[in-house]
């Protein structure tokens, strides 16, 4: 166990009573960073980063990578009091941790979240320090065709696994292909749908719609239900965190299912976004509660949190060993390690051992740390919803808008914003699920991009999709998980209909 | 404002961290307000680095007592973030980093942007590109690819970044010289297209010494040749028994192509000789530092700092030598 050994000396750098301090410096900005809707994880370190150029690059890797977990823990807060996802990955949170809060259950909702925050990261983490070099090379094997087949297996389990209606889930993915497709199209290099606007140009920018989708369409919703005063029932009281942690136990399967597929989301770049929402899927399908769904269901909370933090955990692992960034905020911090002069790669293990075990340990230290400091806040936080919302409502409308505004600096986006949120307003009227056309807006034209990669390379033969036995298992798998949930329930009918007969 | 809060935080910070160093003699004019680099590409790539390097420089060596903040405007290919300078007429704390971009983005998409509407600061290096194939390949010299891609049943695939940019322009004068057939995979960044080589899911890449440094001494891919006229100039070994001076031309391997990209600063029209000569005065002093220089190194970018009328007329043959590029191969937006 040499790594071992490494590790623990990884821990003896961490330990110092500086870098436990830039620890908790980087946590309590990232929370800060992760609750203003719109600054995010990526923005918040590229502005710091300059702050740690005079720095020893194992402390400035340690407060940088702090600020990221603290932005991880932060993007579930205002995710569950508001229902505005802080963080792109946080918008399954909304889906049942923003009932829980309603329900007066914000205290045990945040810390559900922040607990299976905690776990997915660390299993991150766990991963990263046993199977690095061998995870590194998994991730190589992924070309285009590989990348769409990932693509697709998320796509076909949202309409497989999912309860809503399908052809409303199919019409609700084709508005997000649509929408993903507007601006510059990187195969060919042309402006797509533009109409000539110089705003468009950008495309839609997946923040914004979220922002608009879910922050304001609720503020229309609820204003329309007449500003009733919903957070009167919360309780503020430390007990809660351990209450909360005394159930958990009892969703071991869906931690650990979910921990599981955000590892493998983290490391094939599928990422922390594409995670969340499988996360979710996969819980509400097998569940056996998996109806109450969407209704202020703790697992709903449990399943997201966890899968995203594991993947935006083990994104890490292929930037350090092979310099891919497998999320925005790790571009950022690859960016950093090339300043501090480190070159990430194959070769950063072998040369920079120190570092290397350092951050590892790191992590190990900064989730707890993170977790401590968030689980100390939540009664801070649950206290938010006593306030009535005719006062909360016109602050959260200015935070939506700073946040839409600051994404690229454009007073356009919050205009998009507003209109987004009439369209979540009509979708939710009408009953059309949201979470497919925000999954189809963030992965659609990283999908168009790696179908027509994997086309450009093969002379335009389909047959690439079936041509080794990882991509064509990931076919399948899609496939499979498309139909299931058409074919059980057909099942289910057949069933019904033939035991229904002999009473007729 | 978040960003703003952070930017006075950044400046007040590091001011107590650093020893008081001498400030610059006064000059006809100076930054009154943070100074913003727009870079018209995602965070963590080359132009990015470069504009955070120049921010460090600037910021430890106190070159103007503002803060300098790095901003990211990539959609478009890099039009946004022109689109931004184009706007800021007369703003003088604002700058962009540019690269070839500045001349192929308005070509390619015909949107109505020019670098003439902007104030050329200085250039401040060059950036080569190589022909990398993956370690394990059979291919010694860009000999060996070129017979294998005219034999091939199905055209060899080269990865590169983006549509009708650099690498693009670069593999399409290759098939000219070569009469061979690729297949160009658009990818969105040099590193995607390096790790996509190390996987071997293209036979080549077109990448920038920096984008494929890693893998390199990784031993995960290798440099056949460098497109230039002449070989590099960084002797001290970057692997095992070899550095960037060893790597041939590819002329000299029978591959007539060559093609650099420029790397430089621009900030928006209608600002003053004044405001313009700070500015250069600024890069001329960053251009000089140690730490430029160990970055032009690890970088291995060709050191070429010009401004005034050098840097003006460079940018005019440039973007001519462009011009006629684009429309051989047939890139110029209808």
């Amino acid at each position: 166990m040499d790594d071992f050994s490494s590790l623990l000396s990884g821990f003896q750098v961490a330990l110092s009573w500086h870098n436990v301090g830039f620890m908790a410096l980087g946590v309590i900005l990232g929370i800060v960073v992760g609750v203003l809707p719109g600054l995010g994880g990526p923005n918040g370190v590229a502005i710091l980063l300059p702050l740690t150029f005079g720095m020893e690059p194992v402390s400035a890797i340690i407060l940088l990578s702090s600020i990221y977990w603290g932005a991880l823990f932060g993007g579930a807060i205002t995710s569950i009091l508001f229902n505005i996802p802080g963080e792109a990955w946080s918008v399954a949170t909304t889906f049942d941790g923003y009932p829980m809060a309603v329900q007066g259950r914000a205290a045990e909702a945040l810390t559900a979240a922040f607990t299976a925050s905690f776990i997915g990261a660390l299993s991150g983490v766990v991963l990263i320090t046993f199977v690095a070099p061998l995870v590194a090379e998994f991730a190589l094997r992924f070309g285009p065709a590989e990348f769409f087949a990932v693509f697709l297996l998320t796509f076909c389990s949202f309409v497989g696994m999912g309860r809503d209606n399908r052809g409303k889930i199919i019409a609700a993915l084709c508005i997000g292909f649509l929408l993903a497709a507007v601006g510059l199209d990187s195969i060919s290099g042309d402006l797509r749908m533009t109409f000539g606007s110089m705003e468009l140009m950008r495309g839609f920018d997946f923040l914004v719609v979220v922002i608009g989708l879910f922050g304001i369409g609720e503020i229309l919703l609820t204003a329309e239900e007449g500003l009733v005063f919903k957070g009167k029932h919360a309780k503020i009281d430390l007990k809660v965190v351990l209450r909360t942690w005394a159930t958990l136990p009892r969703y071991w399967v869906t931690l650990l299912r979910s921990a599981i597929v955000g590892m493998w989301m983290g490391v094939t770049p599928g990422g922390a976004i594409a995670a969340s929402f499988m996360g979710y899927g996969l819980a509400k399908r097998f569940s056996r509660r998996g109806a109450q769904f969407g209704k202020g269901e703790m697992e709903g909370v449990l399943a997201p949190e966890t899968a995203a933090h594991a993947a935006g955990t083990s994104a890490l692992l292929p930037m350090l060993a092979l310099g891919i960034p497998g999320s925005a905020t790790a571009a950022v911090l690859l960016g950093g390690l090339l300043v501090w002069g480190l070159q990430p790669g194959p070769m950063l293990f072998v040369e920079q051992k120190d570092f290397v075990w350092g951050l590892i340990a790191s992590m190990y230290l900064g989730n707890l740390a993170g977790l401590v400091i968030v689980l100390a806040t939540v009664p801070l936080f649950a206290a938010v919803m006593r306030i009535p919302f005719s006062f909360v409502a016109p602050v959260i409308l200015i935070v939506c808008a700073i946040g839409a505004y600051t994404i690229s600096n454009s007073v356009f986006d919050i205009w998009i914003m507003l209109a987004f949120g009439l369209v979540g307003y009509v979708f939710k009227k009408l009953d059309y699920p949201l979470a497919p056309m925000v999954l189809a807006l963030v992965l659609g034209d990283r999908a168009e991009d790696a179908f027509r990669q994997a086309l450009l390379g093969s002379g335009g033969s389909l047959e690439v999709f079936w041509a080794n036995g990882l991509v064509g298992g990931l076919v399948v798998i899609a496939f499979v998980l498309l139909l299931w949930g058409p074919v059980t329930e057909g099942i289910a009918r057949l069933r019904r209909s033939t035991s229904a007969e002999p009473a007729e | 404002m978040p960003q703003r809060l952070f930017a006075a935080l950044i400046p007040a910070m590091l001011g107590a961290g650093a020893a008081f160093l001498p400030l610059t003699p006064a000059l006809a004019w100076e930054p009154s307000k943070p100074v913003e680099i727009i870079v018209p590409f995602s965070a963590g790539g080359a132009s990015d680095q470069m504009a955070r390097t120049i921010q460090g420089i600037v910021q430890k060596h106190r070159f103007t007592t503002q803060p300098v903040i790095v901003v990211n405007k990539p959609a478009a290919g890099g039009a946004e973030g022109m689109l931004d300078i184009q706007k800021s007429a007369g703003d003088a704390h604002k700058l962009i980093t540019t690269s070839s971009g500045i001349f192929m983005t308005p070509m390619a998409t015909k949107l109505p942007l020019s670098w003439t509407d902007y104030t050329p600061v200085a250039m401040i290096a060059q950036d080569s590109f190589l022909l990398w194939v993956n370690a394990r390949s059979p291919y010694k010299t860009a000999a060996d690819f070129l017979d294998a891609a005219r034999k091939a049943s199905l055209p060899l695939k080269i990865g590169g970044t983006s549509s009708k940019r650099e690498d693009n322009l670069i593999v399409f004068a290759m098939e000219k010289r070569a009469g061979a057939k690729f297949a160009y995979i658009p990818y969105t960044s040099g590193g995607q297209a390096s790790t996509q080589l190390s996987g071997n899911h293209v036979e080549a890449n077109t990448n920038n010494p920096a984008e494929d440094l890693a893998n390199w001494r990784g031993g995960a891919t290798r440099p056949l040749c460098v497109f230039a006229e002449k070989p590099m100039t960084y002797s001290e070994p970057v692997t095992e028994g070899a550095s960037w001076a060893d790597i041939p031309t590819c002329a000299s391997q029978g591959l007539n192509v060559s093609y650099q990209m420029l790397r430089g600063m621009f900030m928006p029209g209608r600002v003053t000789r004044d405001q313009q000569a700070f500015y250069v005065d600024m890069f001329k002093k960053v251009s000089e530092t140690p730490e430029w220089k160990e970055y032009l190194a690890r970088n291995a970018l060709v050191p070429d700092y010009r401004d005034g009328e050098a840097f003006t007329a460079f940018l005019k043959a440039d973007e001519a030598k462009h011009e006629q590029l684009m429309t051989e191969a047939g890139f110029m937006a209808k």
